[in-house]
């Protein structure tokens, strides 16, 4: 191919997005090329686990792509692919690594690795988000024996495999290995913080249990056949080698999309692209669609890359998703019509003027539209819901007295409502109920939060609002605006990480802080040794004393987890309590209450060390946790049979691993945490919180495995369905079956045909009655669920062991 | 009775543990609702075993005899759904109430039943059936005095740490050692080898129960190896694995001791529970009996 041909449309990346855009590219006839990095088409599917079954959710959603794609095994869909590719005389280009593209509609120049140019009019970038794998970079590298992925463990046998990379990856592989073959695993430090404490007791025990070998501190040297050279704290060593598992992690996508002059929505590592409704970035000609510009759905990368070839050649269809969008309306309030509607949302409701219509369309496919009747309770206090209200038309009101008194707030057309529950991940501060008949979005809280990184505007009209809000909830409801607007004007939100700190014992500046998210721990330096006292969560306020005593900071305040604080100056908070006489009555009330409550406290280290540790243990972010006293536990597993028997036969729960502090033990168990991290990528939106807190995975799991990834907690697991099983006395007496808490399925290793792993996780027993079902059937009492804060309360005043 | 535990009380109390519950033993459960139950039924079997002037000697043919027969029955039948209560998992209520009920009522068994026979005893199913009754009370005691006991002394023992992680601490123990037993002669790296070839901990039930190592490679490479006997060039690595063998014997009694600990809470129920069955057995024949052929 010379230089100097060009292409209408070149796309970049054979994902679902690129493999439909260039079979409609093809129906079409224009002419294109896909460019595709690696030597077979859409690779991510292709690394998926040998067999596993891929779901086309969600099932409303219509396929609108010249080749076809089903629920089925990853086997039958890249076959399906190939095909239809090949069928429709598609122009691929295999092993063609795109590394930059320069240039703007009508001539666009990408520069391969190879340092070949193609030149084409429009460019479809469709790369998805896993990235580019690191590779080893030591001399002998590119022999044929150092591989990136391992798709089939049962391939090699009796090999000297060394494993490097002590990630989750890393272990799993190095584990499955250990099987047939003399596995080393390399790890440049030697602890293994990048992988989950359950993966690394796992590979602690089949060390101890000599089944394999690591080598710490140590990194590869180089390489020939047979053999690895390494770097050891001693110096230099060979070790045997015929084989090599590179698993070094990926460098995310971002840096080289941005290299292509590609504008992100925000700073936040989870931000996208920003595109237009016909996927256009900011760069005319060059178009974005799949996971990369935010939609992770096998089916609407596919719908999006026949719909963007569409665009580019002027053709509008309309998206596919209009019918569901459609079904919605009519089933809120009928004669809605789709674009109307968004016309409106965009000029009435405020916060979302900014949005492009692709983005409101987007949003709308996982909202809900509501007609609400006048009375109608939108939610409850002390609900754990965290969707995100707007009021298209009629009104609402905040019940903070009784229905109907003068002092609650209505908010009105264009308004929103429910972001504090949504910016705190803690429950409902009060009940809202419709005035009128109301017409109102209701916004899923994953989805309100990818709008708020993606378009900063949202997320500066929501802070706008959430600021006054926040202070009026904090200090009092019944204050006059005018009276707080100096104080309002002057907050600002503080972000804080885990363990950074907020205030410093001694120290005397004298600002207070409202937590709006997250949790806090107070401390005091007492004989030379840090002693937390307490810890505080979202919805409470620190650093009062000092204010109103104009003395210097008697305690440390640092964050537990992640938080954010609305910072309130001194100056303007003292003119407040001058000016609102109630105010200060109640703020000194309150701080005459904690002073009278850490007076008895016994600022004893043995209990704050307690709770120190429990803090590390995620309970600054836990709504509830389970908590195993040792002291108690009979080691009887009945718990985790419990557990097994009431959730299809798979315990949630481990009971042996995790943490152990002054016996008190917190296994493996969901903390069902404020801003739970699993929620963050779930293709399918699969992850929610119950009113009551839970926080579940649906049936819709694709099984891709990010959850388990992104807990922090190592909860998650990836699970095939269980047997079915005998009635409990025929297994009692005659034997018959698996035993309760038994699962012999799990236990088998190779599955028979496509394997349909989902992640499974504690979901508190949400829906059976009487409770936790570990908690109800431990004959000790061991077991319990808490609340971080009950506890916390409780050892603080010398309650636990 | 189970009524009584599965009162309503504990369902209606909500999904929650009340706090002032909170990490509270099953023998103090509910503020010892059931050793008070328990004492009531003693004080009155023994209060109308005192009043009662039957015609005869007492026995179990009196009125109160089958009364307090009656009574037993019931209680020991109630004890056996024990097995059952604890594997239904959808059950509402906490389990640990019915631990509670069972060591309490079980306890006072021995008064109602002992009172039952009114000390007639003989070389019959009658009197077996009493003794297999004692017998799973007396084993049912052992297990409620080890629960209660042993859990805490096995989280000292452990000190927070795994088993596995105590397995990869001697892993890398054994690593070093590995290394430093080759500057040692013969003899003394033959020792430190069997020493770490030694895997196996545990062992037959009894082993685990007494908590014993008698063959601890260990400890015999610990005793025949001394530093002094050493060349003197050898004698810096024989200190040095010598502290390694230390160490390693430190975290094998650990283990064994850990092991000692969980098998004393299993190693009961598996009395209790056959000796149990064969109660039931013998409670049937003593029941068929005394109706049929008396
Ligand atoms: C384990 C797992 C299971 C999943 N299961 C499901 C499921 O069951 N159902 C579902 O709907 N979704 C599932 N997903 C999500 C889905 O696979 C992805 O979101 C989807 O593949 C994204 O498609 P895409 O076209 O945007 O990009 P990708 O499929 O990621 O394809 C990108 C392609 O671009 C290539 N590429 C990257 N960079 C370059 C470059 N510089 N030059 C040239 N080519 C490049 C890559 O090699 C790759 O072939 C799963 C994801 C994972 C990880
Ligand atoms: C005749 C009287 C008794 C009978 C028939 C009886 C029967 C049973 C049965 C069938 C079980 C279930 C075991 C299992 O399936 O795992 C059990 C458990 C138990 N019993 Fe008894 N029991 C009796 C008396 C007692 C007494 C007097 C005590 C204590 C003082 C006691 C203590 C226990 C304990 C602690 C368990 C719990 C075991 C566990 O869940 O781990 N029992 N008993
Ligand atoms: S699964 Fe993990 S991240 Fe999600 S709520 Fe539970 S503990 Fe938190
Ligand atoms: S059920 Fe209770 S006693 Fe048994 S293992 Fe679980 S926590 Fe320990």
């Amino acid at each position: 191919m010379s230089g100097d041909d060009i292409f209408e449309i070149a796309i970049v990346g054979s994902g679902p997005g690129g493999i439909a855009a260039v079979t409609r590219a093809a129906a079409r006839g224009v002419s294109h090329v896909l460019l595709e990095r690696t030597g077979h088409l859409s690779d991510t599917i292709y690394k998926y686990q040998r067999r596993k079954h891929v779901m086309a959710t969600p099932d409303i959603l219509p396929l609108r792509a010249d080749v076809g794609f089903a629920e089925g095994s990853r086997e039958t869909v890249l076959e399906t692919w190939d095909r239809g590719v090949e069928a429709a005389g598609c122009n691929v280009r295999l092993n063609a690594e795109v590394v930059g593209i320069k240039g703007e509609r009508g001539d666009f120049r990408l520069t391969l690795a190879d340092r070949s140019v193609v030149r084409a009019r429009a460019v479809v970038l469709a790369i998805g988000l896993q990235g580019n794998l690191r590779k080893l970079t030591v001399p002998g590298a590119e022999l044929p024996s150092v591989q990136y992925q391992l798709d089939d463990p049962d391939e090699f046998q009796d090999e000297h495999i060394v494993v490097v990379g002590t990630g989750d990856a890393g272990i799993e592989n190095a584990l499955v290995l250990s099987n047939a073959n003399t596995v080393t695993i390399l790890n440049r430090g030697a602890e293994y913080p990048n992988a989950k404490p359950a993966n690394v007791q796992l590979l602690q025990t089949a060390i101890a249990d000599g089944r394999m070998q690591a080598m710490v501190r140590t990194a590869p040297k180089r390489l020939e056949p047979g053999w690895m050279t390494v770097d050891t704290a001693d110096g230099e060593t060979r070790i045997r080698c015929d084989r090599v598992i590179a698993r070094l992690g990926a460098l995310p996508p971002r840096k080289f999309v941005e290299s292509c002059g590609i504008v992100f929505g925000s700073d936040s590592p989870s931000a996208f692209p920003v595109v237009s409704d016909h996927y256009e970035s900011n760069v005319p000609g060059l178009y974005i669609i799949g996971a990369l510009a935010g939609y992770p759905l096998i089916k609407q990368c596919m719908n999006q890359g026949y719909e963007v070839v569409e665009y580019i050649l002027g053709n509008p269809v309309a998206p596919a998703d209009e019918p569901l969008i459609q079904a919605k309306l009519d089933a809120a309030q009928p004669g809605l019509a789709v674009s109307p509607f968004i016309a409106t949302i965009r000029e009435q409701v405020p916060v979302f003027a900014e949005l492009s219509p692709l983005q409101i369309r987007e949003f709308l496919l996982t909202s809900e539209v509501h007609l609400a009747a006048p009375g109608q309770k939108i939610f409850e206090r002390n609900d754990y819901t965290n969707s995100f209200y707007a009021i298209v038309d009629g009104s609402v009101e905040v019940l903070i007295g009784e229905a109907g008194a003068p002092a609650n707030p209505v908010l009105r057309g264009g308004e929103f409502f429910g972001e504090i529950g949504l910016l705190s991940g803690r429950r409902r501060g009060a009940t809202v109920i419709a005035r009128d008949g109301a017409l109102l979005l209701e916004v899923p809280r994953n989805t309100m939060l990818r709008l708020q990184r993606s378009v900063p505007s949202v997320a500066r009209a929501i802070d706008e609002v959430a600021i006054v809000r926040v202070v009026k909830s904090y200090l009092g409801q019944d204050l006059d605006s005018a009276i707080l607007a100096p104080v309002i004007r002057e907050a600002e939100i503080v972000s804080l990480k885990a363990g950074e700190i907020l205030i410093q014992e001694g120290a005397t500046d004298d600002a207070m802080y409202l937590i709006r998210s997250g949790s806090v721990l107070v401390s005091r330096m007492v004989g030379g040794q840090e002693v937390v006292l307490t810890y505080l969560a979202a919805g409470n306020y620190v650093g009062e004393m000092a204010l109103l005593r104009n003395a210097p900071r008697t305690a440390s305040v640092k964050a537990a987890v992640a938080t954010q604080v609305i910072k309130l100056p001194a100056a303007a908070v003292r003119d407040l309590l001058d000016a609102a006489p109630e105010l200060r009555r109640r703020v000194e009330e309150k701080f005459s209450e904690r002073v009278r409550s850490s007076a008895h406290q016994t600022a004893d280290s043995e209990s704050g060390a307690l709770v120190n540790f429990l803090m590390r243990e995620g309970l600054g972010e836990a709504t509830d946790v389970l908590l195993i006293d040792e002291t108690l536990c009979i080691r009887c597993d009945n718990c985790e049979k419990a557990c097994a028997e009431t959730h299809d036969r798979i315990s949630r729960l481990d009971r042996e691993a995790g943490a152990t502090f002054a016996s008190i033990h917190v296994p493996t168990s969901c903390r069902h945490c404020e801003h739970p991290s699993c929620m963050k990528e779930c293709p399918p939106d699969a992850i929610k919180r119950a009113p009551s807190g839970e926080v579940t995975i649906a049936d819709t799991c694709i099984g891709c495995g990010n959850c388990e990834r992104n807990c922090p907690y190592g909860v998650i697991k990836m699970a095939a369905p269980a047997e079915e099983k005998p009635g409990l006395l025929s297994w009692l007496f005659f034997g018959r079956g698996p035993g309760p808490g038994e699962n012999k399925a799990a236990k088998k290793h190779h599955g028979g045909e496509s394997s349909r792993k989902k992640a499974v996780k504690c979901d508190m027993c949400h829906g059976i009655e009487g409770g936790a079902a570990c908690v109800r059937a431990c004959p000790t009492g061991a077991a319990i669920r808490v609340r971080p804060e009950e506890y916390v309360a409780m050892i603080r005043r010398g309650g636990a062991s | 009775m189970s009524a009584a535990t599965a009162k309503p009380g504990a369902a209606a109390a909500g999904k929650r543990i009340p706090p002032g519950e909170i990490h509270q033993s099953f023998l103090a459960y509910r503020g010892f609702r059931f050793l008070k139950w328990g004492i009531w039924l003693c004080l009155a079997t023994i209060l109308a075993y005192a009043l009662h002037r039957p015609l005869t000697a007492p026995n179990g043919g009196t009125w109160l005899g089958y009364t307090l027969g009656t009574i037993g029955a019931a209680l020991i039948l109630w004890l056996m759904w024990f097995g059952m209560r604890k594997r239904s998992y959808g059950r509402i209520g906490r389990l640990q109430g019915w631990l509670s009920a069972h060591v309490y009522l079980g306890l006072a068994l021995i008064v109602v039943a002992t009172l039952h026979t009114g000390f007639e005893f003989g070389l019959n199913i009658h009197t077996l059936a009493y003794a297999l009754m004692m017998a799973v009370i007396a084993s049912g005691a052992f297990g409620m005095i080890v629960y209660a006991a042993v859990p805490e002394q096995m989280t000292r023992n452990r000190h927070g740490a795994t088993v596995s992680d105590l397995m990869a601490k001697i892993a890398a123990l054994d690593g070093d050692m590995r290394q430093a037993a080759l500057g040692l002669d013969d003899r003394q790296a033959g020792l430190v080898l069997a020493a770490m070839n030694q895997v196996a901990i545990g062992g037959s039930a009894w082993r685990q129960l007494s908590g014993t190592r008698p063959n601890c490679a260990t400890r015999l490479a610990l005793r025949r190896i001394t530093a002094a006997d050493a060349v003197p060039e050898q004698r810096a690595q024989a200190q040095r694995v010598l502290g390694l063998l230390g160490e390693r014997l430190e975290y094998l009694d650990v283990i064994s001791r850990d092991l000692r600990y969980k098998a004393l809470m299993d190693i009961w129920l598996y009395l209790h529970v056959p000796l149990s069955f064969a109660l039931l057995a013998a409670l049937t024949a003593h029941v068929v009996a005394v109706f049929f052929y008396f």
